[in-house]
């Protein structure tokens, strides 16, 4: 019960967060609206038992990525057009193809929705433990391919700050 | 329920990348789009029982790191070329 009503909370709060990073101004105020999304998401996952997958969330993307976002936010202190004026001339089409996906992608999911109360959860909770044996015993060829991603990265990243520099100097 | 929400999640992120102006917010708001599709694979996950969402949902993480790492540094430069982060200002982008 206590459980159901926290899930629907923290649901409502990153709904609510995602809402904000639409309307607010300043950037940093958007990054701290995605930050608090993330970290509602993050307790939505934790409630639903996937314990790693709430870890990584919390770790990876509200550690590192959006660590690397307000940097960024506050290394570029541009003040221009952007900060006054909020929407592109591209309001009206942009709303308009958002009703017509919500509708597509709503009506799928109505259809597909299971019957109410169904909703069983299989198997039990899952844990690090897991995940670390699913991921090293099924899944290694993908676990390796992140690392040739995260190989690729490194070097891409390097080579974009080349670019940069090259064209300074 | 969470279906719905992870849906709601990728529209607004969608609605975000096409509306807002700045160059940083746009990325912001793709990385929410991300968010909305983990909470779906999450959920799948949950309802089937098995590791295959899961596993998905770390290379999704790992693909997201890897395009933040490598957008910022782009959009830097950019930045520093034109003092702006308004994308009306890099409309010469256009072919």
């Amino acid at each position: 019960m206590i459980e159901t009503l926290l899930l629907y909370l923290f649901a409502g709060t990153a709904l609510a967060a995602a809402v904000l990073m639409i309307v607010l101004r300043h950037p940093m105020r958007v990054a701290l609206a995605l930050i608090g999304c993330m970290l509602s998401l993050a307790a939505v996952y934790a409630l639903l038992d996937v314990h790693a997958i709430a870890v990584f969330q919390v770790l990876i993307y509200v550690g590192a990525v959006m660590v690397f976002m307000v940097y960024a936010i506050m290394l570029l202190d541009v003040r221009d057009s952007s900060y006054t004026r909020r929407y592109s001339g591209l309001l009206v089409p942009g709303v308009a193809g958002l009703l017509l996906l919500l509708a597509i992608l709503g009506h799928g999911v109505w259809r597909s929705l299971p019957a109410p109360g169904g909703a069983a959860s299989g198997g039990g909770p899952f844990r690090l433990k897991e995940f670390s044996v699913a991921f090293l015993n099924d899944y290694w060829l993908h676990f390796e391919l992140v690392s040739v991603l995260l190989v690729a990265a490194v070097v891409a990243a390097l080579a974009v700050l080349q670019v940069g520099r090259r064209n300074r100097g | 329920m969470l279906i719905v929400v992870s849906m709601a999640l990728f529209a607004l992120g969608l609605l975000g990348v096409i509306v807002r102006r700045n160059v940083l917010i746009m990325l912001m708001c793709m990385e929410l789009m991300l968010n909305g599709v983990n909470l779906s694979l999450v959920t799948f996950a949950h309802q089937s029982g098995s590791a295959a969402g899961a596993v998905l949902v770390f290379l999704i993480f790992v693909v997201a790191t890897a395009e933040i790492a490598i957008a910022i540094p782009i959009v830097l430069l950019l930045v520093r070329r034109k003092r702006a982060m308004d994308l009306d200002a890099y409309t010469d982008l256009k072919g």
